[in-house]
């Protein structure tokens, strides 16, 4: 159980920082997502994974770690603001600047690589 | 008074020439001399004391946790300096009146001049290292700023950048020496350092220590290989060239190894890198010195090797050696100072430094003339003047070292060529200025120099004089003060006298002088030999330094930044990888695990939809649309696992956000391009695939290293006090809203800063607004369709009673005002795809930024509120009643607390969408909302 937890989370890392070396801000946006969800889910883990413990006081003997569930209910709100905030800004920027590159034009040399290899083809 | 006063007078003497130059140059001039004047009455009147063996200490604490204070000193040393920069300071500035064109920014000068002179002091008068290390650095900043005075000269600010760069590089060494020190004596008191001589010579990190201090002190002394920029100095105004070159700047290296000759002295190391450095400025200044044909350059290079005598003099680790050190400090400064004020004078009256043009001057100025006469014979060594007193006891030391082996011969023929060479270039500056025949091509005619010019010139000369014939009532008890605090013990036998009888010191001074005569007779042979060499120019080599570092720099800096944010990415990301990865390489692994849990045929179906999920939206990433719907399966299986994991609030909020999250990007995507075109080039696909494997590799490792650990968790105390503290069974909510309500209060707060700030950006946006998809096909006419107004009208209610419902049993079942806020934000939002701004403005008619406004201020009074009860901030109060027909109800200042929430969460989540949302219509957001 434990490694399958641990690969979806390295998975969703994996993933997540990928998307956010791209140069367009809508993957960043995805990117930037999933690399919370794989946040969320490490922190969460901190607490261990209870399959049947108890939520509620009284309901059950072993009860689950409620304190990284805190954490994490706030660090998941927070994140959507977070996410929020990205996307408008490249919205903003989109008005702007007239594009949607990260860095607002084209990096100096992948342009240039780009061009190359299509001449090649 | 006491010595910190000296220190302050100085220091707001500093403002005084800013201050007093509107009142003529003659009054700034007087109001500048005042600070110190006064300094130097107090130095006097404490003169008695210290010669008489006494040494004033004076501490103020300052941050005494951190061992600092601020501590001041005066013993013989430090009072032999403080005469030499106070006097000598004081000729200067009113020499400087008199050098300074009228047009020139005197008042800048002197506060410049007196900041330099501040510093010099609290160098000589520090009794903690820290703070000689500070006054030592203010000296290379001040210096600078004096060399560079006339800014618009090119040599004047190549000359002052690089005296700062190779003073200040020294400083840095000498800050490592010092530390170095104060870590092996384990105090930075001058006073203990002093004390522990033996214990720094015996200990493993002396040579180290030594050669950081020796750096500091030889590129403030100029001592070879650092001499270089001591003659590109004197592209200085004259007096700031008279002060720094004679008692002041230069000599500060020279007062740092006299200061710490007690610890470091006695050593054969010491010997041999002092000794040497010293014979070789001594040797090479004066030989540079015969070719200069600038005044200034001849006496530049004269000072260089008269400081190689000095610091020559302080390596041979001889009692007499040091004291003759002492003496030769203060004949130096005096007849320096003169020569360089002379120099000044005919600079300004004959117009050229050249001394190929000026000739015959003694029939245009017989009065400077004898005064340069006199202070050139008693840098040339000639009897009856101080300068040949100290050299006598130089050459004598000379003599009687050994510490070359067979070699040692080789000090005193040195010592000797040196002062051949000193006769010559005194001789040069006399002769060939003065008489020599008629003057040749000079700009100006000139005259002798105005009469108050002189004065300063005038009273060092006289001192040379009465120091050169009545040598031990000048400064027989001021030397020996001074030699008792560098040699802290037993004074050796010396004279101060003329006469020694007919000795062999006296016939190398005689040596000397003859052989200086037929060295300057015999000049134009030696020009000839020496023109045949190439001069290396060291500002131009220095200058070459310079560019090609800050070439290579730029280069570098161009290489590494292009201004990509996507590189600066990547860039860190490699770091993350360096600094997290390289400590798992030294995980034990043997000692992580627990087993595992079994895992069931749902979770592992589970797991592989979501890993396959996020791969398909790494690899569609560029159909947005696609990507989009992957997403939110990845998103739909974290709550699940939420779920699964006995976490069923996080899972609620999961699910509400991810719902809010998608709907925030589909809105995105109406306004982002939809298409992202090919771009990368592969090998940045597979670097960046690398690095994302990277990471994603290691916090895996990380996440299963800590998940096998048996758990040991402060959550015990929540669960424990959940209910009897916090009134609450959800131990979940009442962590949020009770135990840790303060960060839940601040998380609020940047969830309203960002919805404000979002509404910002969103403020008089101006976007063009697609009317077709990716494909060219037309957004269909039917905005709002009827079905999914009328059902989401109609679900509007009930939602908002499950919000309700879930925010009031928050605090005992699931739920609570994030999961609340966040379903009742979907229930709205709702309404907004159904029905459209224009539906919803008139009949929804809520402010969502007072909403968020008015969720903090609630969630802040209520934990204000505690405090009308005398308990802390964010105390919460809870209790039970029973009500007839209902039953026991529980009330709970908690439940206000998330009510703040709640409303902070609706706010900020409908601010953001509903703003995004309007921006299609004519209700958009403008500047002026």
């Amino acid at each position: 159980m434990e490694l399958l937890y641990v690969i979806c989370v390295g998975v969703t890392t994996f993933c997540g920082v990928f998307l956010c070396l791209r140069g367009r801000t809508f993957s960043v946006v995805v990117g930037l997502t999933m690399l919370s969800y794989a946040v969320n889910l490490f922190l969460f883990s901190s607490g261990r994974l209870s399959l049947n413990g108890a939520a509620i006081l009284g309901m059950s003997d072993s009860y689950a770690d409620p304190l990284p569930q805190a954490l994490v209910l706030t660090a998941i709100v927070i994140g959507f603001a977070m996410i929020a905030f990205v996307v408008i800004l490249s919205i903003r920027a989109r008005a702007d600047l007239g594009n949607d590159l990260v860095d607002g034009r084209d990096p100096p040399d992948t342009g240039k690589l780009i061009k190359s290899n299509r001449a090649k083809l | 008074m006491s010595l910190f006063w000296v220190s302050a007078i100085m220091l707001l003497g500093v403002f005084v020439p800013l201050l007093t130059e509107r009142f003529g140059r003659v009054a700034n001039t007087l109001f500048t001399m005042l600070a110190p004047a006064v300094s130097l009455v107090y130095i006097i009147t404490l003169l008695p004391a210290v010669l008489s063996g006494t040494v004033i200490v004076e501490t103020l604490e300052w941050i005494p946790p951190a061992g600092l204070t601020l501590s001041l000193h005066l013993d013989g040393l430090a009072l032999m300096f403080t005469l030499l920069i106070l006097g000598i300071g004081l000729l200067i500035i009113l020499y400087a009146r008199y050098y300074l064109s009228d047009k020139e920014a005197a008042g800048r000068f002197y506060a410049y001049l007196i900041l330099f002179m501040t510093a010099m002091l609290s160098i000589v008068l520090s009794n903690n290292v820290l703070q000689l290390w500070m006054a030592w650095e203010v000296t290379s900043i001040s210096s600078f700023l004096l060399i560079s005075f006339w800014s618009a000269k090119s040599e004047s600010r190549k000359g002052a950048r690089m005296a700062l760069t190779v003073t200040g590089a020294g400083g840095l060494a000498l800050l490592a020496g010092l530390l170095l020190i104060a870590d092996v004596v384990g105090s930075y008191d001058l006073g203990v350092i002093l004390a522990s001589g033996d214990m720094l010579r015996a200990h493993e990190l002396y040579p180290v220590i030594l050669t950081l201090v020796l750096l500091g002190a030889f590129t403030k002394s100029a001592q070879f290989p650092f001499h270089f920029w001591l003659p590109h100095a004197m592209a200085a105004p004259t007096p700031v060239s008279a002060y720094l070159h004679s008692a002041t700047m230069v000599k500060a290296g020279i007062f740092l190894l006299a200061r710490f000759y007690p610890v470091l002295a006695g050593t054969e190391m010491w010997f041999l890198t002092v000794t040497t450095a010293g014979l070789i400025t001594l040797v090479l200044g004066a030989y540079v010195a015969l070719f200069k044909h600038d005044l200034k350059g001849l006496l530049a290079y004269s000072t260089v090797s008269h400081l190689g005598l000095i610091v020559l003099l302080l390596g041979m680790n001889t009692d007499l050696a040091a004291v003759a050190a002492l003496f030769h400090i203060m004949n130096h400064a005096v007849f320096k100072a003169s020569l360089f004020m002379a120099a000044g004078i005919i600079d300004h009256e004959a117009g050229t430094r050249d001394m190929r043009k000026l000739n015959g001057l003694w029939r245009f100025m017989p009065h400077t003339a004898s005064l340069a006469m006199v202070a050139a014979a008693s840098m040339a060594g000639v009897p009856l003047f101080n300068g040949f007193l100290s050299k006598e006891m130089f050459f004598a030391e000379s003599l009687h070292q050994e510490a070359y082996g067979f070699l040692s011969w080789m000090i005193p023929v040195l010592a000797t060529l040196a002062g051949i060479f000193a006769v010559a270039y005194s001789l040069r500056f006399v002769h060939d200025v003065f008489f020599n025949g008629e003057p040749n091509e000079l700009p100006k005619t000139p005259h002798e120099p105005p009469r108050y010019m002189k004065i300063p010139v005038e009273i060092l000369v006289a001192l040379c004089l009465l120091v050169g014939i009545f040598p031990a009532f000048m400064v027989g008890s001021l030397l020996e003060s001074a030699a008792g605090a560098v040699l802290q013990g037993e004074l050796p036998y010396y004279s101060l006298a003329i006469w020694h009888g007919f000795n062999l010191p006296l016939v190398m001074s005689i040596i000397a002088i003859l052989g200086g005569i037929i060295v300057y007779a015999y000049r134009s042979q030696l020009y000839r030999f020496q023109a045949q060499f190439r001069e290396g120019d060291a500002k131009e080599i220095f200058e070459g330094a310079v560019q090609s570092i800050v070439k290579g720099a730029t280069h570098i800096h161009d290489k590494i930044n292009n201004d990509s944010l996507q590189r600066y990415v990547a860039v860190l990301l490699v770091f993350t990888i360096l600094i997290t990865g390289i400590p798992l390489i030294h995980l034990n692994t043997a000692a992580l695990h627990s087993p595992d849990q079994p895992v069931s045929f749902v979770e592992i179906v589970a797991g592989i939809i979501l890993c396959v999920s996020a791969i398909a939206t790494m690899i569609f990433h560029r159909k947005r649309m696609i990507a989009l719907i992957t997403l939110s399966v990845v998103g739909l299986i974290v709550s699940v696992a939420f779920a699964r994991f006995s976490a069923p609030d996080l899972a609620l909020t999961q699910l509400a956000v991810e719902v809010v999250t998608v709907i925030l990007l589909m809105l995105a995507l109406f306004f982002l391009p939809q298409k992202t075109p090919a771009e990368s080039s592969p090998s940045r696909v597979v670097r960046d695939i690398g690095i994302a494997a990277a990471i994603g590799g290691i916090v895996a490792t990380i996440n299963y290293a800590f998940i096998s650990q048996p758990v040991s968790s402060i959550s015990g105390f929540f669960l424990a006090n959940s209910k009897v503290g916090g009134g609450g069974t959800n131990a979940v909510n009442v962590i949020l809203v009770d135990f840790r309500g303060l960060d839940t209060l601040g998380e609020i707060l940047v969830l309203g800063i960002a919805a404000f700030g979002i509404f910002k950006l969103l403020a008089g946006v101006r976007l063009a607004m697609p009317t077709a998809n990716e494909k060219g096909v037309p957004w269909a006419e039917d905005r709002h369709p009827p079905i999914l107004a009328m059902i989401s009208q109609a679900l509007l209610p009930l939602a908002l009673l499950v919000s309700f419902y879930i925010f009031l049993r928050g605090h005992n079942m699931p739920g609570g005002g994030f999961i609340a806020g966040l379903i009742t934000s979907v229930a709205l939002i709702q309404q907004y795809i159904a029905h459209g701004v224009d539906w919803i403005k008139p009949r929804i008619k809520l402010d969502y930024q007072s909403l968020i406004a008015w969720g903090v201020l609630i969630a802040t009074f209520t934990g204000i509120g505690s405090w009308l009860y005398g308990r802390p901030f964010m105390t919460t109060w809870f209790d039970y009643f029973d009500l007839p027909f209902i039953g026991e109800i529980e009330l709970a200042s908690a439940l206000i607390f998330d009510l703040g929430v709640y409303l902070t969460v609706v706010g900020a989540t409908l601010l953001i969408l509903a703003n995004l949302g309007k921006l299609t219509s004519v209700h958009r957001p403008t500047a002026e909302d």
